[in-house]
């Protein structure tokens, strides 16, 4: 056997299978190509019409969903990453992925993978990464295997962003034992593209343009990695680790720098980036988008492993590199830029018009398929799910209030104390001081007393504010209202913290689409999320789907993670953060002038201290929402306030002492009344949603009140910042009596000391 | 007239830019870059060594910068006296190539750490340091894995003997404890000057500390110590 000829196994049905296709869909790629296919082509088939590629069980609800607005310069899911225009001619680009499998079996890489491929997203457009957050769900800290996750993601996000020179500004981390085995790790990014900058698209157009592969060679790593991320985790999976990929940051730092060289310097007709089914994916969505076609030398491309296949290079999943087809003539600028950078630019083909992606071999070809028979939109599978409201929801929902009792006044400061200790509520600390948080110095607010994070854009006066959000309990109990809630929830932070809500970007996480009662919940929180965008005016430009987030225990909460682009108008103004700044500032709760009832359900307090995930989603009502956030951003912007926080997990008690305990050892004087129904718990702890407490001069408190009126909501009058004491007392009676440096100690401690426990 | 700084741009340089702004935007001077692959560092009056991680530091950090054929000239200008600030990533550099004595380990944490800390001046005097007070406690980020500032004992004794101390981690009373020092650097230390007091070495962020609307101004000292410093001269 000579040394470039390939030995390929026989393909039939079984293989076909072993690939992840069905029956059905390798019947279907017989029909189309008239013939067997190739073991090339079979790969390049079950790659593509993985669900991580193809979204077969998704694209039919995501299609529901608002996905057009003014600002909106490219559709949902016509590009790499949404792209909003922000006025003053800059545009934003920005989304948010999925990278769960990989870091369940690999966390340090794993999600240092999952940094990079969200980076390459946004570079690809033309638009240099501005800073970076994520989302991130574990099983119980008390678990050793836990926290070696838990360690491994952050090291691997840290690791990462830090030498690729992003700040990672925000994110949120979150705790339930239905992430044990099947840890979520979201990673967002969000770009600039200034005036007079060039934007790139995803698109092969003119015949006999070159195409080349530029950044790292390619290796074997993370092939089949978009099957992996389409099949439940298990027992075996331990042994899908080398489908994970390892990541590069040095290398995808010169890779963003030559990039955006390359776009600039206009040579460029399309570039894509790898990711997921690396090189198969990008010629054939370049491809398929151009209505083009490519011829494909593989055996050109700089490989860092000897005795590749051609399977293995379709198929490696190898970080830091590009596809791009570039404008025939002006082949040696491209090189040029490549060179500069020490990187790989390799031309291994080009463009054709006969909608095919051939691959060659050393002169022969292995593989000759249809692009638009592989692509999304085009002729991949469609499917349309079965559903079945899942038998829980009838369990969970069957909780009331009163089959608990109230807590008792004097074990209110015990209680808020467990509560600020609590991993989901405790401070984050422990995570955000391993990212770098500041580097290219635009952090006007990261991580810490703010409920969004807040990036100057040096040449503006205006800046953006970001946000993760998503309580997936809530989802849990009312897939609908919950994820109506995420949506409105990370709005309300961008708003707390100066900005107008102008866009999302989701990470869909949820269980196997197979089983009716996942797609039943799945359908139920599109709906729910495409609701809130509505009504909040912020249109969806893209994301991420990731189904099978199952383990042997069961499914994860389903998590529809939001990822809010906001945009404040003048940055030095409007930022806003939520510690208390000045003594005798008076309290305002902004909230909907009617809140259908007090309540404790799906509240962070009742799993705490009676463990039960348990009744319905908290009140919410959309359109009293929109009317607070209107209030409070209105509020902001003429600059009557000194801090707002939004009142989420924990309640308004955890709201206000977070509000003093991340303050200079400001106390408060607060009175609550509770809402009819003279409970303690649900007035302190309760979660019902739309509420924003506002810390306002005494001066100002007259003018906000009018400006809340305007708007048909309340403000409600609960106390002051005073003194070095944080008390609070419910309809007269004292119930918390604390200080800010107790709480503080406790908030700060929590996950330090879960995180240096030996076993 | 204008100081003419230039930016040492490795190509895992990320502060790069921030270097180049807070001199060229903050301060009003003129700023450029100057690439690694440069043999020749032209008409500057003044040399930064910006953070990040020069060549991907897989190795040791700054290990394989200080062979870069601009570094070769970066070490005449400074032998002839010539002003040089390495920030972070930068007093690695400056340590590997001889400029400041002592190394940087790894953080004793072994995990990298970004936040604000607190300096305690212990020379007031140099080029760079001449508009803070001896003693005066200044608020400063810092973000590095690897700051952990070594030497052996009789090296720390003539730094500290001939004021090439520059700062000190310290808390909030300007003690010097286990407590406020990061990383683990002996006798907290957290930035070296040469002993031609012509080349400053240190790990937390100045530039990142220079403008009121990131929350921090004391780094701001720094840079005006430097443009006094060169324009009276």
């Amino acid at each position: 056997m000579s040394k470039t000829s390939f030995a390929a196994p026989k393909v039939d049905l079984e293989l076909a299978r072993g690939h992840g296709l069905t029956e059905e869909e390798y019947g279907w790629i017989v029909d189309k190509l008239g013939r067997t296919p190739t073991f090339v082509e079979l790969g390049i088939y079950s790659v593509m019409w993985s669900e991580h590629c193809s979204y077969k069980n998704s694209i039919v609800e995501l299609k529901k969903l608002p996905r057009e607005g003014k600002a909106l310069l490219v559709g949902a899911g016509e590009e790499n990453a949404g792209l909003v225009d922000i006025g003053d001619g800059i545009s934003v680009a920005f989304k948010i992925e999925s990278h769960n499998h990989p870091s369940a079996v690999e966390p340090y890489q794993g999600a240092a993978t999952g940094v990079g491929g969200i980076q390459r997203d946004i570079f690809t457009m033309g638009a240099r990464p501005i800073c970076s957050l994520n989302s991130l769900r574990f099983g119980s800290l008390e678990n050793p295997r836990v926290r070696y996750l838990f360690d491994g993601v952050v090291r691997g996000i840290g690791d990462y962003g830090n030498s690729f020179g992003v700040p990672t500004v925000g994110g949120e981390v979150y705790f339930d034992p239905s992430y044990e085995g099947n840890p979520l790790v979201n990673a967002m990014s969000v770009g600039i593209i200034e005036k007079g900058q060039k934007t790139a698209s995803a698109i092969a157009e003119g015949v006999g343009n070159p195409v080349f592969i530029v950044g790292s060679a390619t290796g074997r790593d993370g092939i089949h990695g978009a099957t992996f991320a389409s099949e439940e985790i298990s027992e075996a999976s331990e042994a899908k680790r080398p489908s994970v990929q390892v990541g590069d940051p040095f290398t995808e730092k010169l890779l963003l720098e030559a990039t955006l060289e390359v776009i600039n310097s206009g040579v460029v007709v399309g570039i894509q980036d790898m990711g997921a089914a690396g090189i198969t994916c990008s010629s054939c969505e370049m491809s398929e988008k151009g209505n083009s076609g490519m011829i494909l030398h593989i055996d050109k491309v700089p490989i860092r492993e000897t005795g590749m296949s051609p399977y293995e290079i379709m198929l490696s999943e190898s970080q830091e590199r590009m596809l791009i087809v570039c404008h025939k003539g002006k082949e040696a600028a491209l090189l040029a830029i490549f060179d500069k950078w020490d990187l790989h630019a390799a031309e291994i083909g080009h463009v054709t018009d006969d909608g095919r992606v051939k691959v060659m071999w050393h002169g022969e070809m292995v593989a000759d398929v249809p692009a638009e028979h592989l692509a999304l939109g085009g002729g991949a599978p469609v499917y349309i799910r079965d559903t079945q409201r899942p038998a829980y929801l009838d369990e969970t929902g069957a909780f009331r209030t009163d089959s608990v009792d109230d807590l008792k006044a004097e074990n209110g400061t015990d209680v808020l104390l467990k509560l600020l200790g609590s991993p989901n509520i405790a401070s984050k600390r422990w995570v955000f001081e391993q990212y770098d948080t500041m580097v290219r110095t635009n952090t006007v607010i990261g991580p810490g007393p703010s409920d969004a994070a807040v990036v100057r854009l040096k040449d503006s006066k205006k800046g953006l504010a970001v946000k993760t959000d998503c309580n997936a309990r809530y989802v849990y109990l009312n897939p609908r209202k919950g994820a109506q809630i995420a949506v409105a929830e990370a709005a309300r932070n961008v708003v707390c913290a100066g900005g107008k809500p102008l866009a999302i970007t989701n990470c869909l996480n949820f269980g196997n689409p197979y089983k009716p009662e996942q797609y039943w919940v799945f359908k139920e929180a599109v709906s729910g999320m495409g609701d809130a965008c509505r009504v909040l005016d912020t249109p969806v430009t893209g994301g991420n789907v990731s189904f099978y987030n199952e383990s042997p225990a069961g499914s994860v909460f389903p998590t529809p993670t939001i990822g809010m682009l906001g945009v404040v108008e003048d940055v030095e103004a409007h930022a806003t953060t939520f510690d208390f700044k000045a003594e005798g500032d008076v309290l305002l709760l902004l909230q909907p002038s009617v809140i259908e009832k007090a309540c404790i359900e799906g509240s962070e307090y009742l799993v705490l201290m009676h463990g039960l995930t348990a009744g319905d989603a908290p009140c919410f009502d959309l359109k009293s929402e929109k009317r607070v956030q209107d209030a409070c951003l209105s509020i902001i912007q003429s600059g009557l306030i000194n801090s707002a926080h939004d009142v989420s997990d924990g309640g308004l008690a955890v709201c206000l002492a977070e509000m003093s305990l991340a303050s200079q050892n400001l106390g408060a004087e607060i009175s609550l009344s509770s809402m009819g129904d003279s409970r303690f718990d649900t007035t302190l702890f309760g979660e019902a949603q739309s509420r924003i407490v506002l810390a306002v001069p005494s001066k100002h408190a007259e003018t906000v009140q009018d400006i809340a009126a305007e708007n048909g909501i309340a403000a409600i009058g609960i106390g002051k910042v005073a003194g070095t004491r944080f008390t609070i007392e419910v309809d007269g009676q004292s119930v918390i009596s604390t200080s800010p440096s107790v709480m503080r100690e406790v908030y700060e401690m929590a996950i330090p000391k879960l995180m240096s426990k030996k076993r | 007239m204008s100081i003419r700084f230039g930016v040492i741009v490795f190509p895992g340089s990320n502060c790069d830019h921030d270097a180049y702004h807070v001199t060229k935007h903050v301060f009003g001077q003129d700023a450029r870059f100057i690439w690694h692959k440069e043999s020749d560092l032209g008409d500057v009056d003044f040399v930064i060594i910006p953070g990040g991680f020069s060549y991907g530091d897989y190795l040791r950090s700054g290990a394989i910068a200080r062979f870069s054929p601009i570094m070769k000239d970066v070490v005449r200008f400074a032998n002839a006296g010539g002003a040089v600030l390495g920030i972070c990533n930068g007093f690695q550099i400056l340590c590997e190539s001889g400029l400041l004595p002592g190394a940087l380990m790894r953080n004793e944490s072994l995990r990298f750490t970004c936040k604000d800390v607190l300096l305690r001046t212990e020379n007031s005097s140099s080029l760079f340091t001449n508009d803070l007070a001896l003693g005066e406690i200044i608020r400063v980020p810092i973000a590095h894995g690897e700051g952990n500032f070594f030497a052996s004992e009789p090296v720390l004794d003539r730094l500290e003997g001939e004021g090439q101390v520059a700062f000190k981690y310290c808390d909030a009373a300007g003690a010097i404890t286990a407590a406020s020092n990061p990383n683990g650097a002996s006798r907290g230390i957290a930035g070296i000057l040469n002993e031609g007091g012509n080349v400053l070495g240190m790990m937390p962020h100045p530039e990142r500390a220079s403008e009121a609307i990131l929350g921090r101004t004391d780094g701001a000292k720094i840079f005006s110590s430097i443009v006094k410093s060169l324009v009276e001269a």
